[in-house]
């Protein structure tokens, strides 16, 4: 149900749009090759990375820079 | 009741006094400036405490007119022509966001060529923003439909804006007499605006005009043509109250002798002051000829226009617009909704006169029906 002129009155709405939809490509990050350098936490444009290296899809748009930064080639690029 | 005598830019004006909005950004453009004029003198007289903004251009009026609703206020802002093409953008955000604004439309031709007189196609051109359209036939008249206007938009089964819509020059600039109404009894009949929709209140913040995703857009878009068609009720109820309480009827058409008529002719605007004239005239010769006055065009009054129109042989819709390579905007609606066969004309382009004879003229050819627009008034020698 869309409001009435779309206004949007509850706070945070902007999660509910799920951008890893986009995606084409969907890092995968292994772990055991990982050297906790923290390149792709601190690259990645949408913070879709957190402290114990997990990805969040939800709003992943596989943009690559994560796999690109990282020195260890510990994230691999696989087409969805 | 007073009778005084003004023009119909002046009754807009006045009328916009009695709604008392709380914010007026108005850019002037001929023949729409004397509205802003009126405007500017009661707010720098203290005449209505409303903020007139001066802006710099029509998209910033309707901008800020836009901005203004979402704060949760009355708002009024006039254009015409080009400055209405300039709106082009903020006019489909203005429906879409459901601000109940209402604007004054002096009705003149769009560039190119450039002409400051008058027909339709410049709000014409906007009919499928989603904004209610009225389109006046003198002072009295515009006066009145701005306060319906507003009693209209702001009904909260509407919210969608309102464009009043008056022939310039030829209403804009000439005067007749025009009962300004009390205002105890505007007040009667016009509510404070107290939306739950869309307003300022940093208790109870909320975002107005953020970016949908397809999961979102369809149904907005499907709730203003909900809305839309929903607010012929809102009219019907708003006309009868109105005439309740200031004793002049309006309805969506005007019907003209056009009861028992085998012609009819369907306009918009001053011009059906000529054809009641000329229907006049084939009336006293024994024809039985009529007009159909469509007053509010959106939301298109299909129902009644077909009801009133379908009894006749020979039906004329006059246009003063044009799409090209289909014909008039009227006369192609009519057709597209309504199980009858309408001739269309195109008359009264960038202020071409329209004269008596010229009716006579399209009451003489509804007689053939035939599917080609056609032209009257053109200068032969150019043909």
């Amino acid at each position: 149900m869309v409001s009435i002129g779309a206004a949007v009155k509850e706070p945070g709405s902007t999660r509910k749009n799920k951008t890893g939809s986009w995606r084409t490509f969907k890092p995968i990050l292994d772990k055991e090759t990982c050297i906790k350098c923290e390149n792709c936490i601190m690259f990645c444009p949408e913070g879709c990375i957190n402290k114990d290296y997990d990805i969040d899809y939800d709003y992943c748009k596989g943009c690559g820079i994560c796999a690109e930064e990282c020195p260890v080639k510990a994230i691999k690029m696989e087409r969805e | 009741m007073v009778l005084k005598v003004m023009s119909a830019n002046q009754a807009i004006a006045e009328a916009v006094k009695l709604a008392n909005p709380n914010v007026i950004p108005v850019y002037p453009i001929t023949p729409q400036t004397t509205i802003s004029e009126y405007l500017a003198k009661f707010v720098a007289d203290g005449d209505i405490s409303a903020e007139y903004i001066r802006v710099e251009s029509e998209h910033s009026a309707i901008s800020a007119a836009l901005g203004a609703s979402g704060t949760g206020v009355r708002v009024f802002t006039a254009t015409s022509s080009q400055g209405l093409a300039l709106m082009h953008e903020i006019i489909f955000a203005a429906a879409g966001l459901r601000a109940p604004i209402v604007m004054a439309d002096a009705n003149r031709a769009l560039s190119a060529p450039l002409s400051i007189w008058n027909d339709q196609q410049d709000s014409i051109s906007e009919r499928d923003s989603g904004w209610m359209q009225v389109y006046a036939e003198n002072g009295q008249e515009a006066l009145d439909s701005i306060l319906i206007a507003y009693r209209v938009s702001e009904d909260h089964s509407v919210l969608l804006p309102s464009m009043v819509c008056i022939d310039g020059f030829i209403l804009t600039h000439t005067v007749d007499p025009v009962d300004v109404p009390g205002k105890g009894d505007v007040d009667k009949f016009l509510p404070p605006y107290k939306p739950d929709h869309a307003y300022l209140d940093p208790k109870r913040p909320m975002s107005i005009g953020t970016f949908t995703d397809p999961n979102y857009y369809m149904e907005a878009r499907h709730d203003m043509e909900l809305a839309l068609v929903g607010a012929k009720d809102v009219i019907a109820k708003a006309n009868a109250e109105f005439a309740e309480i200031f004793g002049r009827t309006y309805d969506f058409i005007e019907k003209y002798r056009s009861d028992d008529a085998d012609t009819i002719i369907v306009a918009m605007g001053s011009i059906c002051s000529t054809i009641k004239d000329v229907v006049d005239e084939h009336r006293d010769n024994g024809e039985k000829v009529g007009l159909v006055r469509v007053r509010v065009f959106r939301p298109f009054p299909t129902k009644e226009i077909y009801e009133a129109i379908k009894g006749a042989s020979n039906i004329g819709v006059l246009d003063k617009n044009i799409s090209f390579s289909v014909g008039g905007v009227l006369h192609n609606e009519i057709n597209a909704k309504m199980d009858v066969k309408a001739n269309g004309f195109i008359v009264g382009l960038g202020g071409r006169d329209i004269k008596p004879t010229h009716i006579s003229e399209i009451i003489e050819k509804t007689k053939n029906t035939t599917k080609t627009t056609q032209w009257i008034g053109l200068n032969k020698e150019e043909l």
